[in-house]
């Protein structure tokens, strides 16, 4: 009972800690702009600079709004893998998710001179890049079910996550081969992971799709509690489990799918938040996981894109490289932790 | 005699092979009734197993009919068979940071809303399970934290908490040693008699099984019986019980000889 007080007290400070890091995101870049000025462009106002409102409005905020989407979509994601697989490692990235979304983006964007005419040219619009995406990451995950039905081992289903990873690249490679110069760059570019440069309607349809995954994942969470003990105790409480699995897996790929269709394949967030959420509010209880994940999601991916635009320099480095090297430390020590407590 | 909870009437059991099906055992009319302690005994590989998969739904039978409270035991949802038969099972939980107390918990789900909350009357069924399995005082501590023996009378208050007539344990006295093997059939026996339920184990404790269970289930290659221990004995089935010369049973004591030591 100590601890439930402890875990009500602790959400007022993440929420807190949410919106300052996201102020701090729109404040902090190549051009400092002081959080009065923020709050006052953000509540109605206009700053007191033109510059500052036009950074604010068209840069810093699309950005920032982009980060939380991000954070929440791919650490909930991994949550659910994590609980369906019963794999404390499984996460969208590890699981080969965002090679499946790549490959699909890759064959979109490479391959589109391949494609008929009008075709090619709605596939290579957002919606057809978001649907290639969503669709690559669900049939990796289909592939990855179907892998761990067959082996009770859950250290082969991040072999097969692995494996998937390597066919992308490959596959990419050959792709490459075959196109222009200018569709390369584009596909580079993308894969480096980008949270900027999204227009406001981009922006709305990624903020309608992670919506609707964080919907399923909410009606998932009882559920998920239920497969804490295991897939046939949870059949015994009555749960159905096919249909259960299916809307994880949706929730899942279009999370993981939407996410990295706009912003790229993003390593590490959907594997090591879960785990934060879980080391710090020490329960399994999905209830309280659900929404601390989807604030430590937040601020983590918030505080990535602060140390990406590294503040005060012109210098932007690619956000992928910046959650790799903040999450694989973190992966190892969870390889770690795992001998002694079997968490 | 009272309608059983579950009965079975000329039960088949098996696979469904491609050429013919694999039957392990049949013509079973087993009856599973309110407030006795049932011990399902038999040699490894003889289809316990099976006999428990197709009891609890899980699996069909090759024929014959599995009925709880006289409906086909497929005929009930999945929700609905929750409120009727717990299980408690052999296979090792996955790694979580669930206590004790929410894994007894869980035991509420079939009753509680779309979010898994628990109301007052849930709480109080909680609390009711862990006191009947004197485990309350493990109630915060983590369940890998805990033995092997605690952990078992954990999933039972699991069960307990699911609140249905009718439990099924597969071999719980597994990794246990005879103190706690002991004292886990006693527990069983006590919940038997206070709540009125019907609890049906496999085990292969067949001696102590003998001594406390109302009554037995034996399957042998030839033939499943269901009876009292007693008459099990004067029958002399459980001579039949190990098809090795090397293993006898002895009627006066009640247990197993082994000749050729």
């Amino acid at each position: 009972m100590l601890q439930s007080t402890r875990n009500s007290l602790l959400f007022p400070v993440l929420i807190l800690g949410t919106l300052l890091l996201f102020l701090a995101d729109i404040s902090l870049g190549s051009v400092t702009i002081p959080i009065k000025e923020i709050c006052k462009s953000l509540t109605g106002g206009t700053a007191s600079k033109d510059t500052w409102e036009y950074i604010i409005i068209n840069y810093r905020l699309p950005k920032a709004i982009t980060a939380v989407l991000v954070g929440m979509g791919l650490s909930i994601s991994g949550l659910l893998m994590q609980t369906l697989f019963r794999n404390p490692l499984a996460g969208p990235y590890v699981l080969g998710l965002s090679s499946g979304s790549s490959l699909g983006v890759a064959f979109v964007i490479l391959g589109s001179s391949i494609l008929p005419g009008a075709v090619g040219v709605f596939m290579v619009s957002s919606y057809g890049i978001i649907l290639a995406s969503c669709f690559g990451s669900f049939i990796v995950l289909l592939a990855v079910l179907l892998v761990s039905q067959r082996l009770r081992d859950t250290t082969a289903i991040l072999i097969v996550g692995l494996m998937f990873g390597s066919f992308t690249s490959a596959f990419v490679g050959v792709l490459t081969y075959f196109s222009t110069a200018e569709q390369l760059q584009k596909f580079t570019f993308w894969s480096l992971g980008n949270l900027g440069n999204l227009s406001w309607t981009s922006i709305f349809i990624l903020f309608v799709s992670v919506l609707a995954g964080l919907i399923m994942s909410l009606i998932s969470i009882k559920p998920l509690d239920a497969l804490l003990l295991g897939e046939n105790y949870a059949k015994s409480l009555g749960l159905n489990y096919n249909k259960t699995r299916l809307i994880i897996i949706f929730a899942t790929s279009i999370l993981a799918g939407s996410i990295t269709a706009f912003a790229g394949p993003i390593a590490f967030v959907g594997l090591a938040v879960p785990h934060i959420a879980k080391l710090v509010f020490q329960t399994s209880n999905h209830y309280i996981l659900f929404w601390a994940t989807l604030l430590f999601g937040a601020m983590i991916m918030l505080f990535c894109d602060i140390v990406s635009q590294v503040p005060g320099t012109e210098v932007t480095l690619p956000i992928n490289a910046i959650t790799s090297i903040i999450g694989a430390p973190v992966v190892i020590w969870l390889l770690l932790r795992k001998q002694k407590t079997g968490i | 005699m009272t309608t059983p909870i579950l009965h079975t009437e000329d039960l088949s059991i098996g696979y469904v092979g491609k050429k013919a099906n694999n039957a392990i055992a049949s013509n079973m009319n087993l009856s599973l009734a309110k407030g006795r302690l049932i011990a399902l005994v038999g040699a490894n590989g003889i289809g316990k197993s099976t006999l428990l998969r197709t009891i609890t739904g899980i699996q069909k039978p090759l024929s014959g009919n599995v009925l709880l409270n006289g409906n086909p035991i497929n005929s009930y949802s999945a929700l609905d068979l929750a409120q009727q038969l717990s299980v408690v099972l052999t296979e090792k939980l996955p790694p979580s940071n669930l206590t004790v107390f929410e894994l007894v918990a869980l035991g509420r789900q079939p009753y509680t809303n779309w979010l898994g909350t628990l109301t007052d009357g849930d709480l109080e069924q909680v609390n009711h399970a862990l006191a009947l399995t004197q485990i309350s005082d493990l109630s915060d501590k983590k369940h890998y934290e805990i033995s092997d023996g605690q952990l078992q009378k954990v999933l039972i208050a699991r069960a307990l908490a699911q609140d249905t007539p009718l439990i099924i344990l597969d071999e719980p006295t597994t990794h246990l040693d005879l103190l706690h093997k002991v004292s886990l059939f006693r527990l069983l026996k006590k919940l038997t008699q206070e709540t009125g339920k019907c609890i049906l184990f496999s085990t292969h404790d067949i001696d102590l099984a003998i001594e406390l269970s109302d009554e037995m289930i034996v399957m042998t290659a030839e033939k499943t019986i269901q009876d009292l221990p007693s008459r099990l004995i004067a029958d002399g089935i459980f001579d039949a019980l190990f098809k090795d010369e090397n293993i006898a049973f002895d009627v006066e004591k009640g247990k197993f000889i082994f000749k050729n030591l």
